[in-house]
């Protein structure tokens, strides 16, 4: 199976709280970038559906990640293929000239170059919380869809049955390849992920860690870049953002010492119950 | 003028209480607005949402709309908007599927998640919460059609205004490629009888410190007060409770009347998805935990002795 996974680096955001707001703009300077958490997701996903388990080294499919960003996103895109990508694309841009609309009119066109059995996303990037890319470009294709999967499991690499994660449970949809899926965080569980090739491994919880000697082997492996206009004549946006305001601050209330004063103080004081 | 279309979000037949949160998005919104029911069997979620003053309740039934795909209802949708220039999703799973497939189909740019809504001679510009509810953006869509899903925990519910909305079927349009191939194998109900996450007043959360004990320690609190629970990243993660119950920037929005928040630290990511509630109570033996920050009213204790006497006392 071939798969295609976008990849997006992001702030850090286990420092999410230290982003600050001025003259309505988001400062960035100073925060460390990681790949988004559930892209790092998808990469695993599409590492697990294209190995046995118990021999990970023997990579049986291609797994291609793309990233649109600036020249610094290589680093990301050099960290999956360390974890065991077979190749990636830059995709020239910066943030500013991006939105959601834009990057999946783009990944259309690459899709129809690279001919993917699968793209697999996250299922929203933890700056923007967009989530939307993957639905588009599902539509772009005329494709089916199978967003926020927990689990997933190749039946004969012609067919996903992939769990969602909705609303009050789970909903379990057969989607008949070539299709996209979007991941959850649960993907990453010990047995979410089965194929052909692996039908009951069990994982280590998460994603894997690249080793060193990968790390270096990765230097070696393809990564071209692509200019934007390549892939889409049209790069108007939809979205425009105008401005970034902070939220107000919630103040703290007051500690109570025992639990009949906080009994007390909800039914005199808040009066909720 | 402008118009305004609110997708209904149903479930068993009726409207879940985040299509009242679109209406009042499109009350707020200061246009005029119709409501579109997609479903298998919508009578009686039309019937109840021709109260809220919507200029027409538009149904879609079909048998080939009996489960939510995405695949199938975003043609429907889509064909349906023609004539409106805001189409309204809930900001639900549900919505968040079905939005951008709809919004592609239109040419329309989408502006998930919408936290308020303003309108300057006609021109409607939205605020949404980003880098996990640190910074508030302000955005514009620059298309003739726009595409938003809205916030249930942002906007009030609308309350029935009484008058009845006339009630006019829609074409069900023809599905495309795409729907044949994904089938709806099932769907695997969380069984409970507690509230939704996103109805209840009182939600009762926990967090890694409950340990195998989540259910034993929450679930009297929860029955007592009727709440729904709620859960952390790490109490799912950790297998404490189960994936639907998690709060927070990747999980449930939440603002509910009262938040407990038990053995839970208060990361950045959990606030992002509780910090509307009204009251906030926050149960913790680390009196420097985050979650302090935001708590209404802060107890300092061991949550296994202090929930359980919680539930005693509350009894009295
Ligand atoms: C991309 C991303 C997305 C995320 N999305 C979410 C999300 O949507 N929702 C979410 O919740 N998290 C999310 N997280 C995780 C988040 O960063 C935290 O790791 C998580 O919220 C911590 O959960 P916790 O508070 O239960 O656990 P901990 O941080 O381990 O806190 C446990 C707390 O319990 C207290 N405690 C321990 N024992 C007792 C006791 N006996 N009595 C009283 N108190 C006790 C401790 O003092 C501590 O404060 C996300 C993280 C990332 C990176
Ligand atoms: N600039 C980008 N480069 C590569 N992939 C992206 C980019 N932006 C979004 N994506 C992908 O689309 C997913 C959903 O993002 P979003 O819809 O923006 O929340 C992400 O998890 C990525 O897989």
């Amino acid at each position: 199976m071939k798969i295609l996974v976008p990849l997006k680096r992001v702030s850090d955001p286990d420092n999410a709280n230290k982003i600050k707001i001025s003259g309505g703009k988001v400062e960035t300077t100073g925060l460390e970038w990681k790949p988004n958490p559930f892209d790092e997701y998808a990469v695993e996903t599409a590492l697990r559906l294209t190995e046995n388990g118990a021999n990970p080294k023997a990579r049986l499919g291609e797994v291609l990640v793309v990233s649109f960003g600036p020249k610094e996103v290589e680093t990301t895109l050099r960290a999956a293929l360390a974890t065991g990508a077979d190749r990636a694309i830059r995709v020239d841009a910066t943030d500013d000239q991006l939105d959601g609309d834009l990057v999946a009119r783009a990944l259309k066109a690459l899709v129809e170059k690279e001919k993917p059995d699968l793209v697999l996303l996250g299922k929203q990037q933890v700056e923007g919380d967009s989530n939307q890319v993957g639905q588009l470009l599902a539509e772009y294709l005329g494709w089916p869809q199978a967003t926020f999967a927990g689990s997933i499991k190749s039946e004969n690499d012609t067919a996903l049955e992939v769990h969602r994660e909705v609303d009050g449970g789970s909903m379990v949809l057969k989607v008949t390849l070539p299709a996209v899926v979007t991941v959850d965080l649960r993907i990453v569980a010990p047995q979410s992920v089965s194929s052909k090739h692996s039908p009951a491994h069990k994982y280590a919880d998460g994603v894997r860690f690249a080793a060193l000697m990968a790390i270096m082997a990765a230097k070696k492996k393809p990564l071209v870049e692509v200019k934007l206009a390549e892939l889409a004549s049209d790069t108007a946006l939809k979205i425009k953002v105008t401005g970034y305001e902070a939220p107000p601050a919630r103040k703290a209330g007051v500690k109570v010492k025992t639990v009949a004063e906080l009994v007390q103080k909800l039914k005199t004081e808040a009066r909720v119950i | 003028m402008a118009q305004i279309l609110v997708v209904a979000e149903l479930s068993e037949g009726h409207a879940r209480k985040s299509t009242l949160s679109a209406i009042t998005f499109a009350k707020q919104a200061g246009l005029p607005f119709s409501i579109l029911v997609l479903g298998a069997s919508t009578s009686a979620a039309a019937q109840e949402l021709a109260a809220f003053g919507a200029q027409k309740v538009l149904v879609a039934e079909d048998a080939s709309l009996e489960h939510p795909l995405a695949e199938r209802y975003a043609p429907t949708v889509a064909a349906a908007a023609a004539g409106f220039d805001v189409i309204a999703v809930t900001a639900s799973s549900y919505g968040k599927d079905l939005a951008p497939r709809v919004a592609a189909k239109l040419g329309a740019g989408y502006a998930p998640d919408i936290s308020g809504v303003t309108n300057s001679g006609g021109k409607l510009a939205y605020k949404r919460p980003t880098y996990a509810g640190n910074a508030y953006a302000h955005v514009e869509v620059t298309t003739p059609k726009q595409v938003v899903s809205v916030r249930q925990s942002e906007f009030l519910a609308a309350e029935a205004s009484g008058g009845a909305s006339p009630i006019e079927k829609v074409a069900v349009a023809p599905v495309d490629a795409a729907a044949s191939r994904v089938q709806f194998v099932r769907l695997e109900a969380a069984k409970s009888e507690r509230p939704d996450l996103g109805e209840a007043r009182v939600i009762v959360s926990g967090g890694r410190a409950l340990k195998e004990k989540f259910a034993e320690v929450l679930d009297p609190l929860a029955g007592l007060l009727g709440a729904a629970v709620g859960a952390s990243r790490a109490a799912c993660d950790a297998g404490y409770a189960p994936p639907e119950l998690q709060v927070g920037q990747t999980g449930r929005v939440v603002a509910p009347a009262l938040y407990f928040a038990i053995g839970i630290s208060g990361a950045i990511q959990h606030l992002a998805g509780m910090k509307g509630s009204k009251t906030i109570v926050a149960i913790n033996k680390d009196p420097e935990a985050p979650i302090f920050q935001v708590a209404d009213y802060g107890l300092v204790q061991d949550l296994f002795t202090a929930v359980p006497e919680l539930v005693t006392e509350l009894k009295k």
